[in-house]
This record gives structure tokens, C-alpha cells and sequence, in this order.
């Protein structure tokens, strides 16, 4: 039920940020999403790809440190207001959201969260049988 | 097979080692008067070798600093005609000349003894296979261990520095025991290993590392010991004395034990010159007592350190010293404060989350002068929270540490400036008012 995020600490003269993209050209893996959260020093890179372990494998290759974490997708329906629907569920159930991003796949929209109870996130999922991304899906939608 | 490479030396009682650093100095003072530099300074201070009637009449002599080195430069402190001579080893000069330090043969053999000692001690043997990756040239942690790790028998692989995918493949095809390097090369060599899929505890038989000519902390020998799953000794030497071989740790890892048939060991006080009391921090005073070709009397080294003890289980009687404090001259006053790289590298390495390089950077803004110290994550994160309380602690404890707050900044591994040789620590762009 959840996809693989690739987290990648980046600091913002070094460069890393180019490493990194060069890295997934060199091993021809699609990149999905990306957001960086960052500070004046640092950042946070969180990427959804096409085969995210075989990317991270990759990274490390080039010497870039990265974090795997598991993460929810959800497949929103295109009508304003869906993505508030979905977050009152969790908050409902008593789920805080870590953080959160959107993005487009197929022309339709994705929300991206880290919540701090996997566990009841999943059963919150399977209750109200909202449509999710497994890891599967990703190369295939790419 | 003894314990002791050199039983007869190594086991002196306290009284047959002062009783026999009296005899060599008295030697080493008469032979110092085949120098004119030297003759110069005894005519100065007043003395001659017939004043030489116990061992605390060492403190009558001069004290010999670097910059003597330099002054005489090249050979204006050999105490033999240089056709005795038989190696040159020079220490590059970023100030003013470049020092020489001359050896005979017999200062040679004797260096070679040194070393062979101490890698004996912490448990060596003929049948070891020691692979020295250390810089070669003129640095001298290269011949020294070279030659006394052959001195002690074992097979010895030149591999020197860098390269570190043939040193990995070296310690596995030639099923290397002990390696020397820098401390920083170590930590190099394991993370090359880590991206290799290499393990040292399965993949090699190495069982002891020796490391110096980097002052480093206990935490990160222990780190190193962690990493490598083998005992690392820390090793002191310094081209002027010989090179490496000086001090050593035998296995209590409880100080370096500093060979007193070769060496008399003094801690003064920087500022006055006055001895310091045992357990108190000063400046560490070497005399050689059996160099020939250019015997040393109370070198001032700039390491400081203190006495741990004269005796130890081990059952040499040669005093243990503290790992090296910093240089004198590797201190960095900072608001008034005095700060050695040491103690912010102690700090660092009590964090799991951080890796093993660093950079100080000290700048100066409008009034002040700041210190920044950049530090690698050894993994990535997911978590924001967790850099933002990691970065605050660290602040913390470098401030209760060094009593001043430094600027600290989390960078990613493998993103701070690596070097194969000894590692630049500090990086200092202010500006100076005088
Ligand atoms: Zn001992």
C-alpha cells in the first residue's frame, strides 16, 4: 500500500542536487516527483521514481547518501476539494500528516504523505477503499 | 615467542633506565661539541660536558627549537662529516628553509629497532603481513615503517598512500594483518571498502592498524576500531628524533610508551620553560641519546601532552604519555579563547549520525571573529526535525567544549574536500591585526 521514497540530504552549494539528476540519467530511471523542503543551508530531496530501489542502489553507486522511506500515494478524483476529503479522513482517525506534495501522473492528481502512524494509515486506506499507487504501478505509469 | 622484541631494553627498571640515559647523555653531550652550533651555545650557557653529573643536569642544556633547524640549514647541525652520512630526510618549509635531519647507518639500524619494538609489542610477528599505507619520500612514516617493520621480520608491502581500490585488493590478495596510515586514510579506506561491498571482519584477516602522524581523539580511534573490527594503536614520531617509532602504545592502550634508552622525555611548561608535574598538560622536550649524525638536546617538539605513568602492566617501565593534545602551534585563539581541532573533534565523534570528516573554518566578520564547522551526515534522512535537534546539540556540546558557539553546518557525505595524506582540519580566512 505504500511506494518507496527516495530522501536525499542536500546542501545548497555543493552541488549534490546535480549529482543526483545526472545519476538518474545515467541509469535511464524516470523521475516521477520531486520536492525539496529546505533551510538556507540545507535541504531535504524527496523523489517517487520508476524503480526506487534500483535507484537508490545507483545513488549510493555515485557516492550520494540516501534514505528510503515508505510513503502513501493516493489517486485523487479531478474535482476541487478532493484532496480535503481524503486529509479529513486521517485526521478523523487521529493520523498527523508529516508532510505532503501533489503531483500529476496521467492527468490525474497524486498525494504524496508521510504520516506518524503507518499502521492506522493502512486501515484508513482499506476502510474507505481509496484508490492507491502500489510500488508496481510506478514504472508502469511512468 | 617473548613478549619482547628486546627483552634487555624494553623490561630496564626504572633505575637501570636513568642510570643508563646518564651514561648517554654524558656521550651525547661530548659528541655535540664535534658541532659548532652546539659549541656556540654551551660557551653561551656556560657549560661543558664535565657538568653532566646527573640526569637533572640535562635541564642546564639549551633548549634546540625548528627554527634552529632552519637557521642551519642544510647541514650546520651534523655532528659527523656528511660523507659518515648514509639518508636525508627534509620537512617542506612553508616558512623561511626547509629542515634537514641527517642519519648514519647506525642512527638507521637503530630507527628500524625502534619500530620493530613497538610493532612487536602490540602483537606482531614474522609470520604478519604488514601493508604500509603511508606516504613515501621524504615523509617519513614511510621508510620508517618500512624498515622496521622489516627489521621485525615480516613481509612488508610498500603500497604508500591513496589508490584505494589496490590497497583493498592488496590486504585481500595478500591477506594483509596490520596496516599503517593516518587515521583520516582509515576511515577513507573503509567507506571505500563499504561502497565495494567489502567487510574488513570477513573479508580480510587484518588484525591491527597503526595510526599517527595525525593527532587524533580517542573517539576516533574507537571509531576506527568500530569500523575495522581491529585494534588500532596510536603511534607518535616526528622527522626530527627519527620518524616514527619515538612513542607507541602497547596493548593496554593506555598511553603511547615513549623508548627511553633512546629518548630523555621532558613536559615544560610552553611559557616558562619549568618542568611541569606529572599528570599536567606542557610542551613535550626530547633529547636523543643515540643519534650520531645529528644528536638533538631538549628539541622543543610544540606537541603537547602529560605523563600518564612510568610503570604498566605490560612490564616496560618507559613513560606512558597522552595521546598528543594539539601543537602549540595548531591552536587557534578565537575571542580569547584557546582551542585545539582536537577537542571539536571529540565532540563530533560522539555523534552516530555524523561521518568522519570535518572543517573548521574561522572567519572574521564586522567585530568578530567566528568559527564555522562544517560536518558530513553519514546517512541521508527523511526526517527534518531530527537535523534541526541534531544540529542544535551539536552546538551544545561544542560550547560546553570550547566556551564559545560555532557556527555548525550539516553537509552531505563525500562533499567536504578529502585528502590521502594528512587531513586539512583547519582553514583559517581571517584577518590579522597587529
Ligand atoms: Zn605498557
Amino acid at each position: 500500500m505504500t511506494i518507496h521514497q527516495l530522501s536525499i540530504f542536500i546542501e545548497n552549494r555543493s552541488g549534490t542536487l546535480i549529482k543526483v539528476l545526472e545519476a538518474f540519467k545515467e541509469a535511464k530511471i524516470q523521475l516521477i516527483a520531486s520536492t525539496i523542503a529546505d533551510t538556507a543551508e540545507y535541504g531535504i530531496l524527496r523523489i517517487v521514481c520508476a524503480e526506487p530501489m534500483r535507484a537508490c542502489e545507483e545513488l549510493k553507486k555515485a557516492g550520494i547518501a540516501v534514505a528510503l522511506s515508505d510513503v502513501f500515494a493516493l489517486q485523487l478524483d479531478n474535482k476541487p476539494g478532493s484532496a480535503a476529503d481524503v486529509i479529513k479522513l486521517f485526521s478523523q482517525a487521529g493520523i498527523s500528516i508529516t508532510y505532503i506534495y501533489t503531483f500529476l501522473m496521467r492527468g490525474k492528481g497524486i498525494l504524496v504523505f508521510r504520516t506518524n502512524n503507518t499502521d492506522l494509515a493502512r486501515k484508513t486506506i482499506a476502510e474507505n477503499n481509496l484508490p492507491y499507487i502500489a510500488e508496481g504501478d510506478l514504472a508502469e505509469w511512468a | 615467542m617473548s613478549n619482547y622484541f628486546n627483552p634487555e631494553f624494553e623490561t630496564l627498571t626504572r633505575e637501570q633506565i636513568e642510570a643508563l640515559q646518564l651514561e648517554r647523555l654524558q656521550k651525547t653531550v661530548r659528541h655535540c661539541m664535534n658541532n659548532e652550533f652546539y659549541r656556540k651555545k654551551f660557551a653561551e650557557a656556560g657549560i661543558t660536558p664535565d657538568d653532566i653529573k646527573s640526569l637533572a643536569d640535562v635541564r642546564r642544556l639549551p633548549f634546540t627549537t625548528k627554527q634552529d633547524l632552519r637557521d642551519t640549514y642544510p647541514f650546520g647541525m651534523a655532528c659527523v662529516p656528511i660523507r659518515d652520512c648514509v639518508r636525508l630526510h627534509s620537512s617542506s618549509g612553508t616558512t623561511g628553509n626547509p629542515t634537514v635531519i641527517l642519519h648514519t647507518q647506525h642512527d638507521l639500524d637503530e630507527w628500524a629497532n625502534q619500530v620493530a619494538r613497538n610493532l612487536w609489542m602490540v602483537g606482531l610477528r614474522p609470520d604478519d603481513v604488514f601493508q604500509n599505507s603511508s606516504g613515501y619520500g621524504m615523509f617519513t612514516g614511510g621508510l620508517g615503517f618500512q624498515y622496521g617493520a622489516e627489521r621485525m621480520g615480516m613481509l612488508t608491502v610498500p603500497a604508500a598512500a591513496g589508490n584505494s581500490l589496490r590497497q583493498i585488493k592488496f590486504i585481500k590478495d595478500f591477506g594483509t594483518t596490520a596496516i599503517h596510515a593516518v587515521p583520516s586514510y582509515v576511515t577513507r579506506l573503509y567507506e571505500v571498502m563499504k561502497e565495494e561491498g567489502v567487510d574488513p571482519r570477513r573479508d580480510t584477516k587484518l588484525k591491527v592498524l597503526a595510526i599517527g602522524a595525525e593527532p587524533h581523539s580517542e573517539e576516533q580511534r574507537r571509531r576506527i576500531e568500530d569500523m575495522m573490527g581491529v585494534k588500532a594503536y596510536n603511534s607518535f614520531g616526528m622527522s626530527e628524533m627519527c620518524g616514527p617509532g619515538v612513542g607507541f602504545e602497547c596493548p593496554e592502550q593506555n598511553g603511547m610508551h615513549f623508548w627511553e634508552d633512546y629518548y630523555i622525555v621532558e613536559i615544560v611548561d610552553p611559557e616558562t620553560l619549568e618542568p611541569v608535574p606529572d599528570g599536567e598538560i606542557g610542551e613535550l622536550v626530547l633529547t636523543t641519546l643515540c643519534r650520531e649524525a645529528m644528536p638533538l638536546l631538549r628539541y622543543r617538539t610544540r606537541d603537547l601532552t602529560r605523563v600518564l605513568g612510568r610503570t604498566c602492566p605490560c612490564g616496560r617501565n618507559h613513560v606512558r604519555l597522552d595521546r598528543m593534545k594539539g601543537r602549540s602551534d595548531d591552536m587557534m585563539v578565537l575571542r580569547g579563547v584557546n582551542i585545539f581541532p582536537i577537542q571539536i573533534e571529540k565532540i563530533l565523534m560522539q555523534f552516530n549520525e555524523l561521518a568522519n570528516n570535518y572543517l573548521i573554518t574561522l572567519t572574521t566578520d564586522e567585530e568578530n571573529d567566528n568559527m564555522t564547522v562544517e560536518v558530513e551526515l553519514a546517512h541521508s534522512t527523511d526526517d527534518y526535525a531530527h537535523l534541526q535537534s541534531l544540529e542544535k546539540e551539536i552546538r551544545r556540546r561544542l560550547k560546553d567544549e570550547i566556551l564559545l558557539t560555532p557556527i555548525v553546518k550539516l553537509v552531505p557525505l563525500g562533499t567536504l574536500p578529502v585528502s590521502e595524506g594528512k587531513a586539512v582540519r583547519v582553514v583559517d580566512k581571517r584577518k590579522v591585526y597587529q
